[in-house]
């Protein structure tokens, strides 16, 4: 196994074999004990969902909590900018990840910090098509082997590569995840990754008093919206133009040159404006 | 590959290093000790000290001494849950020499009065790393079944546990030895590619130099 999407594609084409069907053939656990575990997986992103709608939680910083339940509001009154699904899903990673800040119980994704991107999407796509959650596994095994070549070819790690490592990897993720749900090709599977990633080139990690909450969960947010745009993309047969491999290359590169005042250590970005500083 | 690397782990938030990790180096102090916790001085380094009450890296530890695993719902109450034991505890930023960003030292007491320091780093996304134990390098991730062993340095105790471990087909995957001086304290970590049963844990505790033997499982 070779980590390159396109090593996926190729072996795909040439056993042919579904992205989850390979991917439960090159992992180390068997597949039984894989979907168990991923159904589990599953549960538990399903409750943090429901439980980050809770109006009064906050979290010890008290910098968040509440506010999912204010954006589902906002959307059942009709009072958003969009209608249907892209509300949804915001709403659904606000939650998680706010359930998160709270302590609440959730799964990595790849990282605590974006873990709300990869469930809103999946638990969205099941209420709009009706997908079984045996599905949604398979959704999470596809995302699981997009994060699995991005950890060994760049990184997901705030601290190394930025917020494009974290939310960039979980979008790239989601995205990839709902294209394959959705009946894409694997190639199509991969180019929504290009294009996730490529939209957040840069994305800089700068957690406000160093936690896990401004700006991270709104970037949890603004994660499922590029992943859905990714997706969208990548659904329309637009090929990405520079190949998925070498964006993810690109993101190494981009990382490697942020200063470590971007790279999860609160002293630049949004940590260092005024206002937060005094708090 | 493994696909739980990226999806997982299922743990309580806000943050796999900060809480997550917090929590398993807890717990693998606790299991060093191999006694219930009743009085623990724990000093946090560099960004464990700086955001550790806003991440929960304070809960995280305690419930670790209280053996939770990093997704127990009860993690989030554990400073209530120790005092109601009767566990005394205090928290220290400090800076330590040398140490990875994110650092914990902890000074445990037990009830049965056993005594421990052991100092680990969170080494990102919830994986932790074992620096050192009462002083001395012990360098273990935890990630597979652990034996650790506290012994004199003299010769023939590592081929004597090597003798018992093979004589019960126990393969060792790794194996690190430190010792403080010639003829002084020294401690023996043994990463295995099997669970260890009491049974083997009393034949290495009966070889003449080992002080303590303990079979630690993953955390």
């Amino acid at each position: 196994m070779e980590y390159a999407l396109k090593w996926w594609e190729n072996t795909c084409m040439e056993k042919h074999l579904s992205l989850p069907e390979l991917a439960v053939m090159e992992d180390e656990g068997d597949k039984e004990t894989i979907y168990a575990r991923m159904q589990n997986a599953l549960e538990v992103m399903r409750q943090a969902a429901e439980e980050g709608f809770d109006p009064d939680r906050r979290s010890m910083s008290g910098l968040t909590g509440g506010q999912a339940y204010k954006y589902r509001e906002s959307l059942l009154n009709g009072k958003t900018a969009t209608r249907g699904m892209l509300g949804r899903a915001g709403a659904r990673a606000l939650a998680i990840a706010e359930c998160n800040a709270v302590m609440g119980r959730i799964v990595a994704a790849p990282t605590a910090g974006a873990c709300g991107i990869l469930p809103a999407l999946l638990l969205t796509l099941q209420e709009d098509y009706g997908f079984t959650d045996r599905q949604l596994c398979d959704g999470l095994i596809v995302a699981g082997v997009v994060g699995d070549v991005i950890a060994n070819r760049a990184s997901v790690s705030g601290a190394q590569g930025g917020c494009q490592a974290e939310c960039g990897s979980a979008a790239a993720m989601a995205a990839a995840a709902a294209v394959y749900l959705r009946g894409g090709s694997v190639k199509q599977v991969f180019d929504a990754v290009g294009f996730a990633l490529m939209n957040v080139m840069g994305l800089v990690c700068d957690p406000v008093q160093g936690l896990v909450e401004v700006p991270c969960v709104f970037r949890n947010v603004s994660g499922v919206a590029g992943a859905l745009v990714a997706a969208d993309l990548a659904l329309s047969c637009i090929p990405c133009p520079i190949p998925p491999d070498e964006v993810i290359d690109a993101m190494k590169q981009v990382g490697d040159a942020l200063p470590p005042s971007l790279r999860e250590t609160g002293e630049g970005g949004c940590a260092a404006c005024p206002s937060m500083c005094k708090r | 590959m493994n696909l739980f690397d990226i999806i997982g782990p299922v743990m309580i938030g806000p943050s796999s290093s900060h809480t997550a990790g917090a929590a398993r180096i807890g717990r693998m102090a606790k299991r060093l000790l191999d006694d219930e916790v009743v009085r623990a001085e724990i000093y946090l380094h560099g960004s464990f000290a700086k955001t550790y009450i806003g991440h929960g890296t304070d809960r995280a530890v305690i419930g670790g001494l209280l053996d939770m695993a990093v997704d127990h719902p009860d993690l989030r109450n554990a400073l209530n849950i120790a005092r109601d034991r009767g566990m005394a505890f205090s928290f220290v930023p400090t800076e330590l020499k040398d140490a990875h960003p994110n650092t914990i030292r902890l000074h445990l007491w037990g009830k049965s009065g056993s005594e421990i320091v052991v100092q680990a780093a969170s080494i990102g996304g919830g994986e932790i790393r074992v620096e050192t134990i009462n002083g001395l390098e012990a360098g273990f991730r935890g990630k597979q079944h652990t034996l650790v062993i506290f012994h004199r340095d003299v010769p023939g105790v590592i081929a004597e546990v090597s003798r018992v471990l093979g004589q019960k087909n126990l393969n060792i995957a790794t194996m690190r030895v430190f010792r403080e001086s010639v003829g002084g304290r020294a401690v023996m970590a043994l990463e295995m590619d099997d669970v260890i049963y009491p049974a083997t844990l009393d034949a290495l505790k009966s070889i003449p130099g080992i002080q303590r033997a303990i079979s630690l499982e993953k955390v």
